[in-house]
């Protein structure tokens, strides 16, 4: 199955580790995800005020590419598939925006002139859909390496689950991680914290408010006995995995803890070691893996 | 010249009205009717941007761009000149920069205010992809971004319509610079003749031309091989 995929710029920077864990895997399980052509800025945060229709333009026109993509038949279906939370939730919620008001499509039209209109007839998905809809049993049989004896807590943040009504799964008790870090044949660790932020932007400018919001975070996964974190924002990655020096210095007696994207998990249970892409992770996974009796030949 | 009246159309240069020759081009059409360029006026054949121009036809409310050396007049054209774009440019050794994304953000941090809004591409007289190049930039597909601006000749017509503030070209500028100094590399051609030059090759060609008058000169000139 051919879907259209957005990456978005963090994942052709900062973390190219989720992009190519995310493409071997999606492959593994029948997945082809086909990068959009001319893909632009996803729009980063999305406009909250509704009039504010310059802001709808870098959402909308990805979308007008996924529609190319299907009238061209470079894939099969209209679903785009992002990894990036932030990606997710900027495409989802313009998408819906224009879709509800005529009058604000017209505009994103009309500004955009020559370019080609928006046919509304994108659906913006995140890969964590696309797999429970293909069933969590087809995840499981791909497995060659299961994760026995790895504890794993999954982790959410804010934007793949907020606002109400646009997110992947139940906003106060999400389960879609839990399902797949159970197929993959590792044991779930329960953190309450799981939907709680982990500072996203105040990184800029108030370091130490992620390292506080994230040691909470972090601090509860290692109380509960958690080998690793699971989760699906570079942002969260980048505040909980490669800012946890911050953590460290603030925090004494905290133990660091490895922070991984899901699909590098799978990619590991895969076996697919090549595209774990692991050497980019701070802290480095692996010498906790070895620990754990699933050693890297790779590295 | 003698013009049959026919061939002639109406243009408003600064708000002035002229009779200008159909076929001529923005820039001779004003020279025709006495305008004398000191700036804005280079090559003249479509390669430097100097010329950036703004214009609007009549009944139509768009402000369209192009370079005065090349756009040809249209009846009821109405014409102003950018002489240049005082826009910033940063200085950088080029040996101390890597070709990816934060090199951009770096020297230029305005570029993450794009706002994908495709003005730029349409105010481009080159019709350059100029919000797909900063895009690419944005990325740290430097590659990409040199391969798309290619054709640009630094007008500054997208810069002065960006709504977020942007200087395109000079995102593009660093790409293509970055693109040959560490993706494709030094033209082993050029490093060669580079050094046949300091070598000394071209002295006594380059002396014999310093003393010969300007008759044999042209001579030379216009029958050169």
């Amino acid at each position: 199955m051919r879907l259209p995929y957005y990456p978005g710029c963090t994942l052709k920077t900062t973390a190219e580790n989720f992009e190519i864990s995310a493409i071997a895997s999606a492959r593994e399980v029948g997945i082809e995800l086909m990068e959009l052509p001319r893909w632009n800025c996803c729009g980063t945060v999305h406009a909250l005020a509704r009039d504010d229709v310059m802001h709808y333009l870098a959402p909308i026109r990805n979308l007008i590419r996924v529609e190319e993509m299907v009238g061209e038949g470079l894939v099969d279906e209209g679903r785009v598939v992002t990894l990036c939370a932030m990606c997710y939730n900027t495409l989802k919620r313009a998408d819906a925006v224009v879709r509800e008001d005529e009058e604000k499509m017209q505009k994103v039209r009309d500004f955009m002139e020559r370019e080609t209109p928006y046919g509304g007839g994108v659906e913006v998905t995140h890969l964590l859909e696309i797999l429970k809809d293909l069933g969590w049993s087809k995840v499981a049989d791909r497995v060659v390496r299961p994760l026995e004896g790895l504890r794993v807590a999954p982790y959410y943040g804010c934007l793949l689950l907020r606002p109400r009504g646009f997110g992947i799964d139940d906003v106060d008790n999400p389960q879609i991680l839990e399902r797949l870090i159970e197929a993959l044949g590792a044991d779930v660790v329960n953190i309450p914290f799981k939907t709680r932020c982990c500072g996203a932007y105040h990184i800029v400018q108030m370091k130490e408010v992620v390292a506080e919001l994230s040691h909470r975070v972090l601090d509860q996964a290692v109380d509960a006995g958690a080998d690793m974190v699971a989760l699906a924002c570079p942002l969260c990655e980048y505040n909980m995995g490669s800012r946890q020096e911050e953590v460290k210095r603030l925090f004494q007696g905290f133990e660091p803890v490895p922070v991984v994207y899901f699909t590098q998990l799978m990619a590991l249970a895969f076996g697919l070691e090549g595209a774990t892409g692991f050497e980019q992770n701070r802290p480095d996974p692996r010498p906790l893996l070895k620990e754990r009796g699933i050693p890297l030949e790779v590295s | 010249m003698m013009d049959t009246e026919s061939d002639m159309v109406t243009i408003y240069v600064m708000g002035k009205r002229y009779r200008v020759p159909a076929d001529l081009t923005i820039m001779k059409a004003m020279e025709y009717t006495g305008h004398q360029f000191r700036r804005g006026a280079g090559c003249r054949g479509g390669f430097c941007g100097a010329c950036a121009t703004i214009y609007r036809t009549r009944g139509s409310y768009k402000l369209l761009g192009a370079l005065a050396c090349q756009k040809i007049v249209e009846d009821g054209m109405y014409i102003a000149q950018i002489p240049y774009s005082p826009a910033e440019k940063k200085t950088y050794d080029l040996d101390k920069l890597r070709p990816e994304a934060g090199v951009f953000l770096e020297h230029y941090p305005e570029i993450a205010r794009c706002l994908s809004c495709n003005t730029c591409t349409k105010a481009c007289p080159q019709d350059i992809m100029v919000m797909d190049y900063v895009q690419a930039a944005l990325r740290g597909d430097v590659e990409e971004a040199s391969r798309l601006s290619f054709d640009c000749l630094g007008c500054g017509l997208c810069a002065v319509r960006c709504p977020a503030e942007i200087v395109p070209y000079n995102i593009a500028q660093l790409a293509r610079r970055l693109h040959s100094r560490y993706i494709v590399g030094p033209a082993e051609h050029v490093l060669r003749r580079a050094r046949e030059v300091e070598e000394g090759k071209f002295e006594e060609g380059i002396g014999e031309l310093k003393g010969l008058d300007v008759d044999e000169l042209q001579r030379r000139y216009e029958t050169r091989m």
